[in-house]
């Protein structure tokens, strides 16, 4: 691996090693409704929401606040479906594209409520300026928002003693997206467009240059867009080729600031978690171990990508996997980009999955059938995250013995059924469909390439899918087929988990926390504890989709390596 | 579950027009004042007529002009259609579509020196690359000092005008951009 890469890589985390702390102080003071530094600006836009949506401010039960996430879900949805099936009829379409096929807009409509962001569509020809903005650009920071709630609900449950609530699902709601969401879009949208991210309406321009090569420049409300699209761990680009376009990713300042942006929310999470349960050592392990799975990942695909193919190797042109990557940014760096992206729930792929090395898909994979906790989506990361650490203390007490302990609350029976059931339904969301597709005429259809390399084109779309990741070995072509399947994977891999997980918060929550530790405790802040969840994550993982990925990406490394 | 809904209905009605409307206008008026040039799309002109955009590659096939990656956007370069090939590095339809880069490469490059510059047989993964790499531009230098009647020391130096080199030093990779090049090469012929 290039020294240059390891420079970017360190780059990378001691940046937002530097913003961790201070925004998860931030997030801190948001979620407990403490002034801030922007009260006096959004407190008067807040108190016109609360009553515009008639939110009232009684804390709410574990059902209730669920109940508040599925809700919005379905508004969403709604929302969403119904304007991309009249955008021609709408305003701001200069490029008069007609409306989306009905499972088309279907699967769309889930997929950015979900923060998946899967797109079976091409942005730049198939969706109106007024559908990028009022239909995809709303969804993107509810669906994040959504997810924030969810995270700081259940860290809640672990900071309370004997609460038979969770906090006001859509105080959290409309906080987490004034107070957070909204301030950071605006200033990524001027960072974006300084460094070239288009900002107009204009329609396409068509120019000739010296040889006569016609061309159509694309334009639309691109920053804007971008923004969120990349903080809330959404991923859907506003063009085809997402995060590898110039138009979304014109510098190799942007991609940096990119990456950084898809990292920042879910790790100054840890340190919230940390500051909410009053041992902000616990926050830094969840960083940590989070940090650790994340570098794993980018140094092995770093090396795969520089390595290079040697079937071409073999047609005497050496050098680095060139193909489906920018010149800007670049093979070298492209392992560090696919790591981020994967594990931090953001479809936003800066070069061509499809083309990857199977042992850089091998990444990719491994990061999103851990369930997206390596810093992870949007609160959802976290959440995953902390079931992780209550099933590591589980096995951990029945190895040695004791009570199995997290943060002062007991982890019996109920809590590790709700933990195993959010765990088994994203599992089941990947591998049933996934063995569906490979049986199914209709599954096999749209392959876009043949051999084991097809097997990992179908088990990426479920597992990015369920994962809500939304990036996609792009070669798979959409149908019917697939357009309900992910759309189903979408939603258990959502909805399920999250219902399961404010199942184990409600539990969690009810219990009297002991404050006092004793000799017996288990403790959840040290390094052995931080080594046994990273076992726990990669063993859960691994005896889960070990034998999908073997029969995809490693059976392909191995035909690969013949050359 | 009721009480829920109506402000679920009510909440997502604000979203749109708040953050769907409200936001992005804002957004565009303020990045029109400070980053006009950028958020009108880069776009560059020659002879009064808008060419192309900075951030957006062309296709060029004349031998006087440098030659950028391949593409699999459309039939080449389209911006409204985005992509990269999407093939496996097993594919046999990789492996031989490179194979017939290499030898077209070299066809058009025959007093080229050094090795094969990997970007130039290898297609980019929007379709829309506007860069190339240092050496494959080199590479490209002897075909065009031919084609124009210049010395290869003359275009060697114009491209060294046009490197720009990594980001801090470290970030990303030293490129060229092929418009701004090749509108270089036409002002230095006139």
């Amino acid at each position: 691996m290039p020294a240059l890469s390891w420079i970017n890589l360190l780059a990378v985390l001691g940046v937002l090693l530097l913003l961790t702390k201070p925004l998860g102080g931030y997030i801190e003071r948001v979620f407990g409704g403490q002034r801030t530094l922007l009260s006096p600006l959004l407190e008067p836009v807040e108190r016109v929401v609360y009553r515009l949506c008639r939110v009232s401010s009684a804390e709410m039960s574990w059902s209730g606040y669920a109940l508040g996430a599925l809700a919005v879900g379905a508004a969403s949805v709604s929302a969403l479906y119904v304007i991309l099936r009249v955008q021609q009829w709408l305003p701001l379409n200069p490029q008069h594209f007609t409306n989306l096929a009905p499972d088309v807009a279907f699967n769309t409509a889930i997929s950015f409520a979900t923060t998946t962001n899967w797109q079976v569509y091409s942005g730049e020809n198939a969706l109106s300026y007024l559908s990028q903005m009022a239909g995809i650009v709303p969804q993107m920071f509810v669906a994040s928002a959504v997810g924030l709630a969810l995270g700081i609900a259940f860290i809640r449950a672990l900071a309370r003693s004997e609460s038979g609530t969770l906090g006001n699902f859509w105080v959290d709601l409309i906080r987490g997206m004034l107070y957070l969401m909204l301030p950071l879009s605006v200033i990524g949208t001027l960072l974006y467009a300084s460094q070239g991210v288009p900002q107009n309406f204009h329609a396409y321009a068509d120019v000739l240059n010296a040889e006569g090569f016609k061309q159509a420049i694309t334009g639309g409300p691109m920053a804007s867009e971008t923004i969120i699209e990349l903080l809330g761990g959404n991923g859907g680009g506003f063009v085809g080729a997402n995060a590898a376009s110039p138009n979304e990713n014109p510098t190799a300042l942007c991609n940096f600031l990119e990456l950084l942006t898809m990292l920042l929310i879910p790790a100054a999470l840890t340190n919230t978690f940390g500051r909410m349960v009053k041992d902000v050592r616990q926050g830094w392990l969840l960083f940590a171990a989070m940090a650790v799975l994340l570098v794993g990942g980018a140094v092995v695909g770093q090396i795969a990508e520089s390595h290079g193919n040697p079937a071409i190797a073999a047609l005497g042109v050496h050098g680095p996997n060139w193909e489906g990557k920018e010149a800007r940014f670049g093979p070298d760096s492209a392992g560090l980009s696919v790591a981020v992206a994967t594990a931090t729930g953001n479809g936003a792929a800066n070069a061509t999955y499809d083309s990857l090395m199977p042992l850089a898909d091998l990444v990719a994979l491994a990061n999103m059938q851990t369930s997206e906790v390596i810093f992870g989506g949007v609160g959802s990361g976290l959440y995953g995250m902390l079931i992780y650490a209550i099933l590591t203390v589980f096995i951990a007490g029945l190895m040695v013995g004791r009570t199995p302990e997290y943060l002062g609350k007991k982890i019996a029976r109920r809590e590790v059924q709700f933990a195993m059931l959010a765990v088994l339904a994203f599992a089941l969301a990947v591998l049933v469909p996934a063995a569906i597709a490979s049986v199914s005429r209709d599954g096999r259809a749209v392959l876009g390439n043949g051999g084991p390399h097809g097997f990992s084109e179908i088990v990426y779309a479920f597992t990015s899918t369920a994962a809500n990741n939304g990036s996609a070995m792009a070669g798979l072509g959409s149908n019917l087929f697939y357009n309900l399947m992910t759309a189903g994977a979408m939603f258990v891999g959502r909805f399920a988990v999250a219902i399961a997980t404010m199942a184990l918060a409600g539990s969690l929550a009810a219990q009297s926390k002991s404050v006092r530790l004793s000799r017996g405790t288990f403790r959840t802040d040290t390094v052995m504890f931080g080594a046994l969840l990273l076992g726990v994550v990669v063993i859960v993982g691994a005896l889960t989709f070990l034998p999908a990925d073997l029969l995809g990406p490693i059976v392909e490394q191995a035909i690969n390596a013949r050359h | 579950m009721k009480k829920h809904l109506v402000t679920a209905a009510l909440f997502t009605v604000f979203s749109v027009i708040a953050l769907g409307i409200v936001y992005p206008l804002v957004m565009t008026g303020i990045s029109m004042l400070v980053f006009p040039a950028q958020a009108n799309g880069s776009l560059v002109t020659a002879n009064g007529k808008v060419v192309g955009s900075r951030i957006i590659g062309q296709q060029w096939t004349k031998p006087q002009y440098f030659h950028g990656r391949l593409s699999a956007a459309g039939k080449g370069y389209d911006p409204t259609s985005t992509g990269g090939t999407n093939l496996a590095p097993t594919s046999k339809k990789l492996i031989d579509a490179t194979k017939a880069a290499v030898v077209a490469l070299k066809k058009e490059n025959p007093d080229a020196r050094g090795p094969v510059p990997m970007d130039l047989v290898t297609s980019s993964a929007s379709g829309i690359d506007p860069d190339i790499s240092v050496e494959a531009a080199y590479y490209q230098v002897p075909r065009i000092a031919k084609a124009r009647g210049l010395s290869s020391a003359a275009v060697y130096t114009l491209v060294d005008h046009h490197v720009q080199g990594r980001t801090l030093g470290f970030l990303g990779e030293p490129r060229v951009n092929v418009l701004e090049l090749n509108l270089s090469l036409d002002a230095a012929r006139s």
